[in-house]
C-alpha cells in the first residue's frame, strides 16, 4: 500500500513527445484510472511507473520514495497485461510461483501463497493446467493472481478487460473492485472503456495527446468536466454541447439563451461565480447539458419537436434540435414519439458553461 | 440416372488411376538411385562386373559394408570411412550447439532488448546467408592459419559456427517476434533478469525452432564438402572428403559395392536426424505464434 506520485513527467521517443508534462498523485488505497482514446500514451505512462520505460524528465515516487532509477524488480509492484502474457510453458501453478522463485522464497511458503489467490480467485482447479488451456476469462484470473501473490505496494492493469466478451467483461469488473476492497492496495487501471473508468475509480485521469485533461474524482469528472473533450467523452450518451449566450438574469445569476425552431429561449438559474458571469456577459459559450437533466414538463418549458427516438429499455433516448446542433435527452420510456413537440425542463444548477473558443469549464 | 451416375463414377476411378499412376512412376524414377545404390552395395565385385547394375543381388552380402566402414583405403591408410565419420561426429555436434545456442541468443537480443541500429546488425547478418561460401574461403584459410586452427577439427568448427549463425540468428528472430513482448516485460517485473528470461521463458517456448535450427545445421554441416577439403587434409578430414578419396582414388578394378556402401553410411546420419525428428522439422518451420 502506498501513494504515487507523477510530478510533471515527460515522456519522448526522439523528436516525438508522447507525454507532456504529466502530473496525478494519488493517495493510499485509491483506485487511479487512466482514461483516453487510443494512443494517447496510458500504456507508455504505466510502463514508466512499472519501471519498464525510461523516464524522460520529471519524477514518479512511490511511497515517497523517488523510483525513476529502480529497476522494475525493485519497485515492489505487480503487473497485469492485456495479453495476460502468463509463461505459456509453464503451468498455472509455476506462472503463479515464477516471481516468489526468484525473489528466493521458500517452497512451503510459496505453496501457501498460491493457495490462498488460488481461494480468493476461485481458481484451485485449474493450477496443473497450462495457460493453452484455459478460456479468456479464466487467464485474466490467473494473471491477477500472479499479481496478488507478490502481495505489491501498487498494482498496475493495463486494459485487463478489453480481451474478454461483453458479460464476462462486466463480471470480471466486479472480481477487480472486489480484489480491491479486500486488499486495500492502490491500484493504477488503463483503460479507454469511460463505464470502466467510472464504475472502478476513486480518481480518474482523462487524457488526450500525451496530456491530462483532468484529474480527479469519477462523480467530478462527470458533473463538471473540465473541458468539451471530458465531456463528450465521459458519459454515453455523451454530454451535449449546445452554443448558446449568456447573459445576467433578473436574479442575478447566469442565465443562457438558446435558438430553438420556434424562437429563442431562456435557461435561467445556471451557477457560475460572479467574476465568470461578469466577464462573459452578453458573449457566446457552449452549455453543457446531459441527456438525463432534461425532463418532461406540465408548464413553460423548452418548446422543442422530436425528430427521432431510440427506447433503450429503462428510458427513451430522444433526439431534437436545439442551438443548431442535436440534443439527446434521456426520458421516460415512451414519454416521447417522433414528430411530438414538447415542452422539457431543464435542471438548471446542473449545466455547465464553457468558453465557446478554448472549450474549457467556467467556474 | 443410375447409369450417369454408374459413368461419373467411372470416369473419376480412370482419374485416380492416372493420377496414382504418375505418381508411382515419378516416385520409383526419383527412388532409382538409392534402389541402385543399396542393391550394389549388397552384391559382390565379381557379380557387378558380371551381371545387370539394377537387378537383385544373388547373393546378399555384407562384405563391401564392412570394407568400407573399417578396411578401404584412403591414400596410404587402410582404415576404413570409420576415423572419418569420428571426425564429422566430432565436427557436427559441437558446431550444431554453438550456432544454434548463439543463434538463439542473437535472436533473443535482437526481438526483446533492441538496441540503437539492432536492425543494421539483422540486416547484416542476413546478408551473410547470402554470401557464396567460395568468396570466404581465402581470407578465413588466413584467419584460421593465424589462429593456428589450420587443417583441424576445432578450425571447421569455428567456420562452420560462424557461418551458421546468419541462419540461425534468422530463424530465432523470426520466432521470438511472434512472442509478445508483454512477455519479457512480466518476467522483468517478476525479477527475472536477461539470462533467467532466456532460459525459464523463451528457450521453453522456442522448442519447435530449436529442432529447426539443429536439424538444418546438422545437414548443411554434415554434408559440407567446401570447407573440409578446403580447411583440412589427410587423417583430420570429414567423412565428406574421405569419401570423394574413397571413389576417386582406387587401384585396380573400381569397387562400385565399397563405393556404394561408403556413399551410404555417409548418409545415413542426415537420415536418422529427419526420420526421428522430421515431424518437428516441418511442424517447426510452419508455427506461427505461441498462443500465450
Ligand atoms: N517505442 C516507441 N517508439 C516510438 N513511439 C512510440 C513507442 N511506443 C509508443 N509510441 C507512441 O506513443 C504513443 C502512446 O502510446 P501508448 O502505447 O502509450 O498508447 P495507449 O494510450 O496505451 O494506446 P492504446 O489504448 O492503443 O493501448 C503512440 O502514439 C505510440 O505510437
Ligand atoms: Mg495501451
Amino acid at each position: 500500500m502506498a501513494t504515487l506520485e507523477i510530478d510533471r513527467v515527460k515522456k519522448s521517443y526522439g523528436q516525438m513527445d508522447v507525454l507532456k508534462e504529466v502530473s496525478i498523485s494519488v493517495g493510499d488505497g485509491d483506485f487511479l484510472v487512466l482514461l483516453g482514446p487510443s494512443g494517447c500514451g496510458k500504456s507508455t505512462l504505466l510502463n514508466m511507473i512499472a519501471g519498464l520505460e525510461d523516464i524522460t524528465a520529471g519524477e514518479i515516487r512511490i511511497a515517497g520514495e523517488v523510483v525513476n532509477d529502480l529497476s522494475p524488480k525493485d519497485r515492489d509492484i505487480a503487473m497485469v497485461f492485456q495479453s495476460y502474457a502468463l509463461y505459456p510453458t509453464m503451468t498455472v501453478r509455476q506462472n503463479i510461483e515464477f516471481g516468489m522463485k526468484i525473489r528466493g522464497v521458500p517452497a512451503a511458503e510459496r505453496a501457501k501463497a498460491t493457495q490462498a489467490a488460488a481461494d480468493m480467485l476461485q481458481m484451485g482447479h485449474l493450477l496443473d493446467r497450462r495457460p493453452s488451456q484455459l478460456s479468456g476469462g479464466q487467464r485474466q484470473r490467473v494473471a491477477m493472481g500472479r499479481a496478488v501473490v507478490r502481495e505489491p505496494k501498487l498494482f498496475l492493469f493495463d486494459e485487463p478487460l478489453s480481451n474478454l466478451d461483453a458479460k464476462l467483461r462486466v463480471d470480471m469488473r466486479t472480481e477487480i473492485k472486489r480484489l480491491h476492497q479486500r486488499l486495500g492496495t492502490t491500484i493504477v487501471y488503463v483503460t479507454h472503456d469511460q463505464i470502466e473508468a467510472m464504475t472502478l475509480a476513486t480518481r480518474i485521469a482523462v487524457m488526450k495527446d500525451g496530456i491530462v485533461q483532468h484529474f480527479g474524482p469519477p462523480q467530478e469528472v462527470y458533473d463538471r468536466p473540465a473541458n468539451t473533450y471530458v465531456a463528450r467523452f465521459v458519459g454515453s450518451p455523451a454530454m451535449n454541447i449546445i452554443p448558446a449566450t449568456l447573459h445576467v438574469g433578473a436574479d442575478g445569476r447566469a442565465e443562457a439563451a438558446v435558438s430553438l425552431p420556434s424562437g429563442e429561449a431562456r435557461i435561467a438559474g445556471i451557477a457560475l461565480s460572479a467574476a465568470a458571469l461578469k466577464g462573459y456577459h452578453g458573449q457566446k459559450v457552449l452549455l453543457g447539458i446531459r441527456p438525463e437533466h432534461f425532463s418532461l414538463t406540465a408548464g413553460a418549458g423548452l418548446a422543442v419537436q422530436i425528430d427521432v427516438v431510440e427506447p433503450t429499455g429503462p428510458d427513451t433516448l430522444a433526439v431534437f434540435t436545439m442551438g443548431g446542433t442535436e440534443v439527446i435527452a434521456r426520458l421516460e420510456p415512451f414519454a416521447a414519439a417522433a414528430g411530438d413537440r414538447l415542452a422539457l425542463a431543464v435542471k438548471e444548477d446542473k449545466v455547465v458553461i464553457f468558453d465557446a473558443a478554448t472549450e474549457t469549464r467556467l467556474d | 440416372m443410375a447409369t450417369d451416375r454408374r459413368s461419373a463414377r467411372r470416369a473419376r476411378l480412370i482419374g485416380r488411376a492416372f493420377i496414382y499412376g504418375a505418381l508411382i512412376a515419378l516416385a520409383a524414377f526419383y527412388l532409382m538411385p538409392l534402389w541402385v545404390m543399396i542393391v550394389t552395395s549388397l552384391k559382390s565385385l565379381d557379380e557387378i562386373y558380371s551381371g545387370s547394375f539394377i537387378g537383385m543381388p544373388q547373393a546378399v552380402t555384407f562384405e563391401a559394408w564392412g570394407k568400407a566402414w573399417s578396411t578401404a583405403c584412403i591414400g596410404t591408410k587402410c582404415e576404413g570411412l570409420q576415423p572419418y565419420f569420428v571426425n564429422s561426429l566430432m565436427m557436427v555436434i559441437p558446431a550444431v550447439i554453438l550456432s544454434s545456442g548463439i543463434g538463439a541468443i542473437n535472436g533473443y537480443v535482437l526481438t526483446k532488448w533492441r538496441f540503437r541500429g539492432s536492425n543494421i546488425v539483422f540486416g547484416m547478418l542476413l546478408f551473410g546467408c547470402f554470401l557464396p561460401f567460395q568468396a570466404v574461403l581465402l581470407p578465413m584459410a588466413q584467419v584460421l592459419g593465424r589462429l593456428g586452427l589450420a587443417g583441424s577439427i576445432p578450425g571447421l568448427v569455428l567456420v562452420h559456427t560462424v557461418y551458421g549463425i546468419a541462419f540461425t540468428t534468422l530463424f530465432f528472430r523470426n520466432y521470438f517476434i511472434t512472442i509478445p513482448d508483454e512477455l519479457t516485460k512480466a518476467a522483468q517485473i517478476d525479477g527475472a533478469g536477461f539470462f533467467r528470461i532466456f532460459f525459464s521463458i523463451m528457450l521453453p517456448a522456442a522448442l519447435p525452432i530449436i529442432v529447426v535450427s539443429c536439424i538444418w545445421q546438422f545437414t548443411q554441416i554434415w554434408n559440407d564438402f567446401l570447407f573440409g577439403v578446403s580447411f583440412t587434409a589427410g587423417e583430420s578430414s570429414p567423412v565428406t572428403v574421405a569419401l570423394n578419396n574413397i571413389v576417386n582414388v582406387t587401384m585396380g578394378r573400381k569397387q562400385y559395392n565399397v563405393d556404394m556402401a561408403s556413399a551410404m553410411i555417409a548418409a545415413i546420419p542426415t537420415l536418422v536426424v529427419y526420420v526421428v525428428a522430421g515431424r518437428y522439422f516441418v511442424r517447426g518451420l510452419t508455427a506461427g505464434a505461441v498462443k500465450g
